[in-house]
C-alpha cells in the first residue's frame, strides 16, 4: 500500500510477506522497491478506507455497544461498559469480535481497557489478537509502550523522540510544566486521558437514517421517577416516528448525557420488531435503576439503532381461533436481563445427548417431537459416569451396580436397548454400540445405565458400564 | 333453623372472600382427575393463581427427578405456554414429551444465579396468559414465596416450585414455612409388578405435607402417563391424617 503526501510516496501498509522482505511502514516507496524486486504496490485509497471503517463502525453499533465511534484512521472505539455481559463477559466478547473479523479474512487487534487512550495504545502494540487490561492496571500496561501510541501529532512525537523520550512511562514521569511550555497543553491532556485522570467522552456515530428522539432539560434531572417519566415520553415519540416509516425496533439505545460531560448508555433489544409502547417501556424501566444520574442529567436521547419493517397485520377474530398469548415481550425481558432463553427441539439422532438442540425462544414452534418406544429418563447426566457392575455377558442386565460409592442391588431391569454410534459424526463411532438398560434398585430408584459395546465384539466398545440418567 | 344458619354462614363466607380477594382473579382449580386426591384439596384440585411446592424424597432431594416429572405432568394438563426457570440444565426433554408436554409449549429460562430463578418466575407469573410457570430452586425463603404467591394470585397463573438441593442433608430446609398454597413430596416406589420380568409403570409415594385450608394426606400413585395424568396405584389407600412419619423422609 503506497500513500502520497505531496510529492512524497511512502509505504502506508505492508502485508506479512512484505514485512518479511524488510519493508516497513513509513519507508519511502522507492526504497521499498529497491529492497525487493517485483514488489506489488497498490495506491492507497483513504476515502474508501474511511467508508469501510464507517461501515464496520455502524455494524459494531448494532452488535456490541450503544456508544461506538470511529477512531480514525484505522480503528473503532466501543464503550462496552454494561454491554459486555450480554456477550457473556469481556473475554468471550473480544474473542467473538476477533473471530468475526477472522471469518471475513481480516485481522483485528482488540483491547479492553479503562480508558480510550489506554485501549488505543494497547490494541496497536500487542502481537496477540486480544488483550484485556484489568481495571486499575493502566499504568502498568502502558508505561513501556512507545510514545507514538499516545495520539499526538507526528511532529510532537518526532520532537519528543529527539529529546530522548521513548516510552509513555518516561513521559508521564517528567515534570509537566516544561513539557507544556515546549509543546503546548496537548501532551499533558493526552497523558491524562490515557491514565483516566480526565474524562474523554466518546461521541457515538450517527447516520441520517437512524431514527432518534431526544430531550434536553433546562434543569438537570436525577430522580428515578422523573427519568422514567421522560423515558416513557421519548418512547411514545419514537414510536410515532417509527409508525410513519413502517418500521419496528429491534434494538434501541437510551443515551444519558450528564452535567459533568460523561455519557451512559442503556440498550434494549427485542426478538421481533416491536412498535408497542408498553413493551418498550417495560424493557427500559427494567434498566433505569442502572442509570447513575450523578450531578444530574442534561439530555436524554433515544435512538432505534436497528430497525426492521413491521407492517400492520390483520388479526383473526378471537371467536374463530383460540387466542394464543404472544410470548415475545416476555422473552425480551429475560433476554435483556442476560438470562439464556431457549426452547428445545428434536434432532434426528438416536444418541441421547445429541437428540435435542436448543433453538431461539422466539422462533417458530416446532411441531415434531420424539418418538420413543422406550421410556426416557427425566434427568440426563452431563457426562456418563463410569460405574462398577456385576453382569452376565452378553446381554443380561447387571445384578448389582455401584454408583457414586453406593452399591445398589438390581431388583428389576429392562433392556437392552441397543443404540449404534453415528459414523457420519465421528470415525471413532464407526462400530460403536451402547446397550442401554433401565434398572430398578430395591428402594425403587430407577436408573438408566449402558454398557459401551455389545458384550461380544471388543471392536464395538470397551465393555465398561456407565450411568447416564435418572428416571422418576 | 339450619337453613337460616346456612344462609348466615354463606353470607359471612362471601364477605370474607370479598375482603380477602381484593382484586384477585377467581381462577378456579386444576383437578387431578383422581377423586381421592381431589377430595382432599380445597376447591377440588390444585388452585390456579397459587404457588405449589414439590420436592423429592430420599435421593430425589438432589436429582429432583420425580418432583420435576410430577410438576411437568401438572403443567401438561394446563392450557398455554409453560415457562421453566432453572439453573442446572440437566432436564432431558424427551421424558417431558413422554409425560404429555410437547417441546413447542415450553420456554426455558436458564440463569447463572439461584436468586434469578425466583425473579424470572415472578416476571413470568406477572406476564399472565401462561399455562404454568415452573422453577427449579434450592432456597425458597418466606419473603420470596410470599411474593410469588401474590403475583400468582394477581395473574391467575399456576406457579410450581420444584425444590432441589445440592446435598441430601440440606433437604431439612423443606420444613421451613413458606407461603405456598400446597406442598408436596414425591418419592419413588418400586414399580408395579408385571407378570413377566421387567419394569412396570413407575409408582410414587405422594405426600401432601401442607395444604392451606385443607388437611394433609398421603397417597400411593402411578406415575404420569402420556397425558400427564396420575392414577391411584392398585392396593393403596388414602392414608389421610396418619400420625406416622413419612416412609421416605429426606
Amino acid at each position: 500500500m503506497i500513500a502520497k503526501s505531496g510529492s512524497k510516496r511512502w509505504v502506508s501498509a505492508a502485508d506479512a510477506a512484505a514485512r518479511k522482505a524488510g519493508v516497513r511502514v513509513g519507508m519511502q516507496a522507492a526504497k521499498a522497491q529497491a529492497l525487493f524486486r517485483g514488489l506489488l504496490m497498490v495506491d492507497a485509497d483513504p476515502a474508501a478506507d474511511a467508508a469501510a471503517l464507517e461501515r464496520i463502525t455502524l455494524w459494531a453499533l448494532t452488535q456490541y455497544s450503544p456508544i461506538v465511534a470511529m477512531d480514525a484512521p484505522d480503528g473503532i472505539v466501543l464503550d462496552t461498559e454494561g454491554a459486555d455481559h450480554l456477550q457473556g463477559g469481556e473475554l468471550p466478547m473480544v474473542t467473538k469480535i476477533s473471530n468475526q473479523f477472522l471469518a471475513k479474512k481480516l485481522t483485528a487487534r482488540v483491547a479492553v481497557a479503562d480508558t480510550w487512550g489506554a485501549a488505543h495504545a494497547c490494541a496497536r502494540a500487542i502481537s496477540r489478537e486480544t488483550v484485556i487490561v484489568p481495571s486499575g492496571e493502566i499504568a502498568r500496561a502502558v508505561e513501556r509502550l512507545p510514545i507514538s501510541l499516545l495520539r499526538l501529532s507526528e511532529k510532537t512525537v518526532g520532537d519528543l523522540q529527539t529529546l530522548g523520550f521513548k516510552s509513555i512511562g518516561e513521559l508521564a514521569n517528567t515534570p509537566r510544566a516544561p513539557l507544556t511550555l515546549r509543546f503546548g497543553p496537548e501532551v499533558g491532556r493526552r497523558l491524562d486521558q490515557t491514565f483516566g485522570r480526565t474524562s474523554e467522552p466518546i461521541d457515538p456515530i450517527r447516520t441520517p437514517e437512524l431514527i432518534g428522539v431526544s430531550r434536553a432539560f433546562a434543569e438537570p434531572i436525577g430522580a428515578a421517577e422523573t427519568i422514567n417519566k421522560y423515558v416513557g415520553r421519548l418512547i411514545v415519540q419514537l414510536i410515532e416516528k417509527l409508525q410513519k416509516e413502517g418500521l419496528g425496533v429491534r434494538r434501541a439505545d437510551l443515551i444519558v448525557e450528564k452535567v459533568d460531560g460523561t455519557r451512559q448508555a442503556v440498550r434494549a433489544g427485542t426478538a421481533k420488531p416491536a412498535r408497542d409502547v408498553a413493551w418498550l417501556t417495560k424493557l427500559f424501566k427494567d434498566q433505569t435503576e442502572k442509570i447513575e444520574p450523578g450531578f444530574g442529567i442534561e439530555k436524554l436521547t433515544l435512538v432505534a439503532v436497528m430497525t426492521e419493517p413491521l407492517e400492520d397485520i390483520q388479526k383473526s377474530s378471537s371467536l374463530v381461533e383460540e387466542e394464543v398469548t404472544d410470548m415475545t415481550p416476555l422473552i425480551d425481558i429475560f433476554g435483556n436481563r442476560g438470562q439464556r432463553v431457549y426452547r428445545v427441539a428434536p434432532v434426528a439422532s438416536d444418541v441421547p445427548e445429541r437428540s435435542l438442540g436448543r433453538i431461539h425462544a422466539a422462533s417458530d414452534p416446532v411441531e415434531a417431537t420424539w418418538i420413543h418406544h422406550w421410556r426416557r429418563p427425566i434427568r440426563l447426566l452431563a457426562r456418563p459416569e463410569q460405574i462398577d457392575v456385576m453382569a452376565l455377558l452378553p446381554d443380561h442386565p447387571p445384578v448389582w451396580i455401584m454408583w457414586r460409592g453406593k452399591r445398589r442391588k438390581v431388583q428389576k431391569a429392562d433392556g437392552p436397548e441397543r443404540i449404534f454410534g453415528e459414523w457420519w459424526q465421528r470415525c471413532s463411532e464407526y462400530e460403536a454400540v451402547r446397550d442401554y438398560f433401565v434398572v430398578e434398585d430395591d428402594a425403587g430408584e430407577r436408573l438408566w445405565i449402558f454398557r459401551s459395546g455389545d458384550g461380544v465384539d471388543p471392536e464395538t466398545g470397551s465393555h465398561r458400564w456407565f450411568m447416564h440418567g435418572i428416571f422418576a | 333453623m339450619s337453613a337460616t344458619r346456612d344462609q348466615v354462614l354463606a353470607d359471612l363466607r362471601e364477605r370474607i372472600t370479598s375482603i380477602e380477594g381484593d382484586g384477585v382473579k377467581k381462577a378456579g382449580c386444576l383437578p387431578f382427575g383422581v377423586p381421592d386426591i381431589d377430595a382432599v384439596l380445597p376447591g377440588g384440585g390444585l388452585a390456579h393463581g397459587a404457588l405449589h411446592e414439590f420436592a423429592g424424597g430420599g435421593s430425589g432431594t438432589v436429582d429432583g427427578a420425580a418432583a420435576a416429572l410430577f410438576a411437568a405432568g401438572i403443567a401438561a394438563r394446563t392450557k398455554g405456554q409453560i415457562v421453566w426457570c432453572l439453573t442446572r440444565p440437566d432436564l432431558f426433554f424427551p421424558a417431558l414429551a413422554q409425560a404429555g408436554l410437547p417441546p413447542r409449549r415450553v420456554i426455558f429460562v436458564e440463569s447463572d444465579k439461584e436468586e434469578d430463578v425466583a425473579a424470572n418466575m415472578e416476571e413470568a407469573l406477572s406476564y399472565g396468559g401462561l399455562g404454568a410457570v415452573v422453577g427449579e430452586m434450592v432456597r425458597l425463603p418466606m419473603v420470596v414465596s410470599r411474593r410469588l404467591q401474590l403475583v400468582a394470585e394477581r395473574s391467575g397463573t399456576i406457579a410450581l416450585a420444584v425444590r432441589r438441593w445440592r446435598r441430601q442433608t440440606e433437604a431439612s430446609d423443606f420444613g421451613q414455612p413458606t407461603a405456598s398454597t400446597t406442598r408436596w413430596r414425591v418419592s419413588v416406589l418400586p414399580s408395579e409388578e408385571l407378570p413377566v420380568p421387567g419394569i412396570g409403570r413407575p409408582r410414587w409415594f405422594l405426600e401432601l405435607m401442607r395444604s392451606r385450608a385443607g388437611e394433609c394426606a398421603e397417597f400411593e400413585i402411578g406415575a404420569c402417563d402420556d397425558k400427564g395424568r396420575i392414577h391411584l396405584s392398585a392396593g393403596s389407600r388414602d392414608r389421610a391424617n396418619t400420625s406416622r412419619g413419612s416412609l421416605y423422609s429426606g
